[in-house]
């Protein structure tokens, strides 16, 4: 063995201890399957009771399983100039176990958060006015966004009786289409807001925020027009990719009416704790909120004011 | 021209051929949502019957989108061969469909017939089509476009290389173009979309794709996403522009929230044949999909098929190198699920075959469809099986930048293994001078990016 073959060879196994097929694991179970065999045991193994390292954990970045790279240093370097699935190498013309379990591994996390409610308990718990669209199951949500934006005269008057009427600020917390993005963020958001807005004497209570199952953005709209709000800001869960299924926005709208233009909207996106994080995005939100109220303005409109220098 | 039939002695009576074109479509989200779908599975069929049963001149009197407001049905029906046209329009829809898949019709009689169908004929007859009716009628055609190198020669299988990142680090696309290329991915285009849409972002990745392009000598032809009259600013200013790019839609209102018109495309076409890098003659690129047009409000009460299908007929005007439906991309409430999108892809495949387009799809879908990765693998191979010219090489499959599921290098060099297909002639050349392949086989240095260092 030459000093290439032993350097590539160490190099191999600490990519395994890396990606979660530890060595120590390895041997635990074939010692394990030994004494078994030795013992004339049946062929079935027992479970040892360990546990396999949590592959998700594993900085994809840095994650390299080219076996005989030309250049490896060359190779980690421009690597890292991207989220990309590079350096994952090839079983013949397929992909390796690693990488393979890691992208489902991934999607299965965003189809997760696509798919499934968020807990029940966290607008009690925060003590949210629950309402629904009119949507009546997930797969409705899907296909027709048109009723993910409108709310019943039933839903109307429930609005409408529950919170605060013409408030400067009227908030509302969207599923969207990520629970795992309202589960992992409005927590630290909603206090983070309501901090911010203080340093401009501005705030709201948390009895008055609106929770919507089964939301599409447009749904804010409707609220606009129901509380008569001056500034309305939905928190909502956004379609998730595989580098993250918790990214949550807010879409901001000064007076929002029904068929208002998209563009009048003002967005802070990609909130989740690898991009803006929610204390951070809740301070920033804050200062969005007093300045619309302020130019009475959103979206480009809000824009165009400000490069106008008001 | 009859609108009715019966059906387990129950009448089904239609309004109108769009109405027929319609409820004949196999089950589409899209086509839920615009309220233009069939009731229930029998109306479906009733209006499969009677569009078998309508003759290629109904159709062609009855263009989805009036010819006196659309600029699409326009240059559609006035791209028809009247001579031809006039041999055929007593033709059935059915007889249509049997004459395509006879095992006396090649590709050189469709190659003349084409010239006397509208896209609606088109669209038509794909609804009384089988998923294997696909497969096999667009393996017969064959379509060739020539831009530096010539794309969709029989026993071919090329990729679009598309390594697109979240801020246009252009080390970060390098390093996904250099990985692809040693895959043997990139023989149709590299190509790029662009996270912002400027002239100068365009033009400095335009540059470095062409100075890395031309350092390595690769047969190929390079392309950024950006809105065409973005791409035709960076041509006078002097940028690579190998094809040059758009999206387009299947009807005038649909082009026009895609800022585009026929004019403009001409325009862009002639200043990149003039001043682009690639030779040509065929240097125009689209992207597709179906639904697009509902999602703009354009789609005038047609299906989403149908629509598609007229993409196609607008797109020959402007002979592209390559056209690729976008499948899975727009979402759940157009194509609901992974039965959708293999449908949908075999049909756009199909249909713009049928017309002479040069086509490839993006095998795809959003992380909020029914849909995984298993499903994008499943259509590939089918599109393998059809003779399609080419698909995506996305890292891994995944599209860090606009956050949706493809194919990935592996996908392209497994459907080549398959089914023995073979790069571009000269790409597959400077793979094997590059020692990337051997005898058509990947060596043990496909897949190492850092070939291209140093």
């Amino acid at each position: 063995m030459n000093e290439e073959d032993l350097k590539t060879m160490i190099e191999g196994i600490l990519t395994d201890m890396t990606s979660g097929k530890g060595s120590s694991e390895k041997k635990a179970i074939s010692n394990t399957q030994g004494s078994n065999i030795a013992s004339g045991t049946t062929a079935g193994s027992v479970a040892s009771g360990e546990v396999l390292d949590d592959i998700t954990k594993i900085d994809l970045r840095k994650q390299f399983l080219v076996p005989h790279p030309h250049d490896r240093e060359g190779y980690l370097k421009i690597k890292s100039f991207t989220p990309a699935r590079l350096g994952m190498w090839r079983a013949g013309c397929r992909y390796k176990t690693a990488s393979v379990l890691r992208f489902r591994a991934d999607h299965a996390a965003a189809q997760d958060a696509v798919f499934s409610d968020v807990d029940p308990n966290l607008p009690k718990e925060m003590g949210f006015l629950e309402t629904q669209t009119t949507c009546t199951s997930k797969d409705e949500y899907l296909t027709r966004p048109d009723y993910g934006r409108k709310f019943s005269d039933e839903m109307v008057a429930k609005i409408k009786n529950g919170v605060t009427p013409n408030p400067k600020i009227q908030m509302i917390v969207g599923d969207g289409l990520s629970s795992a993005a309202i589960e992992a963020n409005v927590k630290d958001i909603i206090p983070a807001i309501q901090q911010g807005l203080k340093v401009y004497n501005l705030g709201f209570e948390t009895k008055d925020v609106i929770f919507v199952k089964y939301a599409r953005v447009g749904a804010e709209d409707q609220i606009g027009e129901i509380t008569n709000a001056d500034v309305v800001c939905m928190l909502v869960g956004e379609r998730p990719g595989l580098v993250t299924a918790k990214s949550m926005s807010a879409y901001i709208a000064y007076k929002p009416k029904i068929g208002m233009p998209e563009a009048n909207r003002t967005v802070v996106s990609n909130i989740h704790d690898g991009g803006l994080p929610a204390v951070e995005a809740g301070a920033y939100i804050a200062e969005m909120l007093d300045k619309m109220l302020r130019l009475k303005k959103s979206g480009i409109d809000l824009k165009a004011a400000e490069n106008a220098g008001n | 021209m009859i609108l009715q039939t019966k059906l387990f002695d129950h009448l089904y009576s239609f309004g109108s051929v769009k109405e027929v074109l319609a409820k004949a479509n196999e089950v589409k989200s899209g086509d839920e949502l615009a309220g233009v779908a069939a009731t229930d599975a029998t109306e479906r069929v009733a209006a499969k019957v009677v569009l078998s049963n309508l003759t290629l001149q109904d159709i062609y009197n009855n263009p989805v989108v009036p010819y006196e407001d659309d600029e699409v049905t326009r240059i559609i029906i006035d791209g028809v061969n009247k001579r031809i046209y006039e041999e055929i329009k007593n033709w059935t829809v059915s007889d249509f469909r049997e004459w395509i898949l006879d095992d006396n019709t090649q590709d050189h009689e469709i190659k003349r017939i084409r010239q006397g169908i509208t896209s609606e004929m088109a669209a038509a007859v794909t609804k009384l089509m089988t998923n294997m009716d696909l497969v096999v009628a667009a393996k017969k055609i064959d379509v060739e476009k020539t831009a530096n190198t010539t794309i969709g020669r029989p026993g071919t299988f090329s990729s679009r290389l598309q390594t697109n990142h979240p801020t246009d680090d252009i080390d970060g696309i390098m390093a996904g173009v250099m990985e692809g290329l040693s895959m043997g991915i990139g023989d149709a285009v590299i190509g790029l979309n662009p996270n912002d849409d400027s002239v100068d972002n365009v033009v400095k990745i335009l540059n470095k794709f062409e100075e890395f392009r031309a350092q390595w000598d690769v047969p190929t032809q390079c392309s950024v996403l950006a809105h065409v009259t973005t791409q035709m600013e960076a041509l006078k200013r002097g940028a690579p522009v190998g094809l040059c790019f758009q999206s387009i839609a299947g009807s005038e209102k649909g082009n026009t929230a895609f800022g585009i018109t026929a004019d403009m495309l001409s325009e862009a076409r002639d200043l990149t044949l003039h001043q682009g890098q690639a030779a040509g003659p065929n240097v125009m690129y689209f992207e597709t999909g179906e639904g697009s047009e509902l999602s703009a409000e354009a789609n005038f009460g047609a299906d989403e098929l149908t629509m598609e299908s007229r993409c196609y007929g607008f797109a020959k005007k402007f002979d592209p190198y390559i056209v690729n439906t976008v499948v899975g991309f727009i979402g759940p409430e157009y194509l609901y699920n992974s039965k959708q999108v293999i449908r949908a892809g075999l049909e756009d495949h199909f249909m713009g075959k049928l017309q002479g387009i040069s086509m490839g799809c993006d095998v795809c879908y959003t992380n909020h469809m029914k849909a995984d990765q298993n499903d994008a693998e499943n259509l590939a191979v089918l599109l393998g099986a059809a003779g399609c010219n080419y698909i995506m090489g996305v890292p891994h499959a995944d599209d860090v930048m606009l956050n949706y599921e493809s194919t990935g290098y592996q996908e392209t060099a497994t459907i080549r293994e398959i089914f023995g297909y073979h790069p571009i002639k000269e790409f597959e050349e400077w793979m094997e001078n590059m020692d990337l392949s051997h005898n058509g086989k990947l060596t043990e240095r496909a897949g190492d990016a850092s070939i291209f260092l140093n």
